[in-house]
């Protein structure tokens, strides 16, 4: 049973459709792993075993139907059907617990289940479990969740990563071979590039927000982990799509995704941005994106520098609109239709003590900061600036794609750091998503996968950029790149 | 770009946060020194540039509001702290 962890998604699907194995022999198989496993990685918030046999017991179901009635149409099954994944404990799945990383939410259940969940659901997904996340999706290492960090599978005393880091985490261990994040300035891209996984972000829209906590509803895009980027590209293709109940929610038709097993890239157009190879970063993950370009440039891409030069502003940029956007979106928690609720004798010290004892202390110093970046006297030259300065940035992006297909930078400055490593000082954990932030501001989709390892056997990541709602020029472009590279196979000794 | 004290109180008070004075002192010091270094931001002129409030080219779109199904009260009030006779009941606001 242990060899069913190692399967790809594709070969899991192949397999329960030739009657290999059966879907509870998948998800017991993943529950037993993750039993094992996750006393130390604490990829999980709340394990849900009982839910996902019973899905699991419902797929084997639809595949004894299936087989009976036409087995040589697989059109008609569901995409993931008895596929055991993961959510990130920021998307509500209706009747589970759904925290956020707070203690605010402890005992919150919720009573809908968010779109892209549902997609999950409605392709046969079995959920085996809700994951660890920085409280309310602030943070870059899941050392911010209430309910203590998530380890990485490679180095067990450093951060997997955030804020998604539990479902980063849970897919570098072969816990499932696929798990749903967000990523609001980085919270995807930047654990999967700390825990050598491919990731997508996908376009501002594209998937969507509905049932997702809001943090910051300008810039939140619920994404995906997988272990590569044509397992990555499924996981998308179903989450993917219109939904009138988010009226940020593109209207526009997801194509189907077609990858290619010649690994030729000829034709494509790849952006260096100089701004984005600074000083200061770890000289490994300078040189392992570069020969990664290179490997691209060997199968056909044509390479040119491009020009960024708002990225250095994109940091105080997103610390000024992210807050101010959180300040609104948090407002809710008060302790009064759900949460936790301090006593008190009157209103305004229930809403103070509820949310001064709930709340930790980045969401509350974020909380400050928008509320601060808003208030009267300040908002024009802190909030009113930032917006301005955001479409600096996001002009920078529509002219550079003007030029080029892809923009090929790192993904974070550094390897996975430890746990407890950026001690109390915010901003120099801020400056983990410095690569990162661009894309959220300027609503443009970014793939993140593995290139190689540092000294230390840790993951470096490359991040590829396109232009809106050109994913498929993304995946296509990782996905030649895991053709001719083996980084992506690699996993962890656990 | 130093807070005073007063300032933070007056922030905390405006996000309805209780902070002890341990927590005012600390916030004072962290968020004086991200607003600091968020003011590079004053180096750009931005006299000409439009605000961008959202990415979304085309604005939100517009719908009717036919009444349709919603949430069951009893789903509604399953999350409270506190209720009674289909309502929230909460602690009197005192000023």
């Amino acid at each position: 049973m242990g060899d069913l962890d190692n399967l790809s998604l594709y070969e899991m699907l192949s397999g329960l459709r030739r009657g290999d194995f059966n879907s509870l022999e998948l998800t017991r198989a993943s529950l037993a792993r993750t039993e094992r496993l996750d006393p130390c990685l604490h990829t999980l918030i709340t394990p849900t075993p009982e839910l996902a046999l019973t899905q699991a017991q419902a797929a084997d179901q639809r595949y004894r139907e299936w087989r009976r009635e036409d087995p040589s149409a697989t059109w008609n099954l569901p995409s993931l059907l008895g596929i055991p994944v993961m959510v990130k404990d920021v998307l509500c799945l209706k009747d589970v617990r759904c925290t956020c990383g707070s203690k605010i939410l402890e005992t919150f259940v919720p009573p809908y289940t968010a779109t892209a969940v549902q997609k999950l659901l409605d392709a046969g997904a079995v959920v085996t479990g809700k994951t660890n996340t920085d409280e309310f999706a602030m943070g870059s290492s899941t050392e911010n969740s209430a309910y203590g960090p998530s380890r990485n599978p490679w180095d067990t005393t450093r951060a997997p990563g955030g804020s998604s880091g539990g479902s980063a985490s849970a897919v570098a261990a072969r816990l499932v071979p696929a798990a749903l994040g967000s990523d609001t300035g980085g919270s995807v891209r930047q654990p999967a590039s700390f825990c050598g996984v491919t990731g997508i972000k996908p376009t501002y829209g594209r998937v969507s927000r509905y049932g997702l906590v809001a943090y910051g509803s300008s810039l939140d895009a619920v994404g995906g982990f997988a272990r590569s980027a044509a397992e990555a590209a499924l996981v998308f293709s179903t989450i993917a799509g219109h939904d009138p109940r988010d009226s940020t929610s593109a209207n526009r038709p997801v194509p189907a995704i077609q990858l290619s097993s010649d690994p030729s890239l000829k034709g494509l157009r790849i952006g260096v941005p100089a701004e984005y190879f600074i000083q200061g970063i770890q000289p490994e993950v300078e040189e392992k994106v570069r020969a990664a370009i290179a490997v691209m440039e060997g199968l056909g891409a044509v390479v040119k520098a491009v020009n960024l030069p708002h990225t250095r502003f994109a940091l105080p940029v997103y610390y000024l609109i992210a807050p101010a956007e959180a300040s609104a979106n948090l407002a809710r928690y008060d302790g009064v239709r759900f949460g936790l609720r301090e006593p008190a004798e009157a209103m305004w010290d229930v809403f103070k003590r509820s949310r001064g004892a709930g709340f930790g202390a980045e969401v509350k110093r974020r909380i400050m900061l928008g509320t601060y970046a808003l208030s009267a006297g300040y908002y024009d030259a802190y909030y009113g600036q930032a917006q301005k300065v955001r479409t600096l940035i996001k002009m920078d992006f529509e002219q550079a794609f003007q030029e080029v297909d892809v923009i090929a930078c790192p993904v974070a400055p550094t390897s996975a750091f430890r746990i407890g490593g950026h001690g109390d000082d915010p901003l120099a954990m801020y400056l983990e998503d410095v690569f990162t932030l661009p894309a959220n501001l300027a609503g443009v989709p970014g793939l993140a996968f593995p290139v190689g390892f540092d000294r230390d056997g840790l993951p470096v990541g490359m991040q590829l950029m396109g232009a809106h709602f050109q994913e498929e020029v993304l995946f296509r472009a990782a996905h030649a790149y895991q053709q001719v590279t083996d980084w992506h196979t690699q996993a962890p000794s656990l | 770009m130093s807070l005073t004290l007063s300032e933070v109180e007056h922030i905390a008070n405006l996000a309805r946060l209780e902070l002890s004075a341990d927590e005012q002192a600390r916030y004072r010091e962290q968020l004086s020194a991200i607003l600091e270094y968020a003011a590079i931001l004053q180096q750009l002129d931005t006299s000409q540039i439009q605000p961008s409030g959202t990415i979304l080219a085309a604005g939100l779109p517009l719908r009717a509001d036919p009444a349709g199904a919603s949430l069951e009260v009893q789903d509604v009030l399953r999350n409270a702290p506190q209720a009674e006779n289909k309502q929230f009941r909460v602690p009197p606001v005192l000023e």
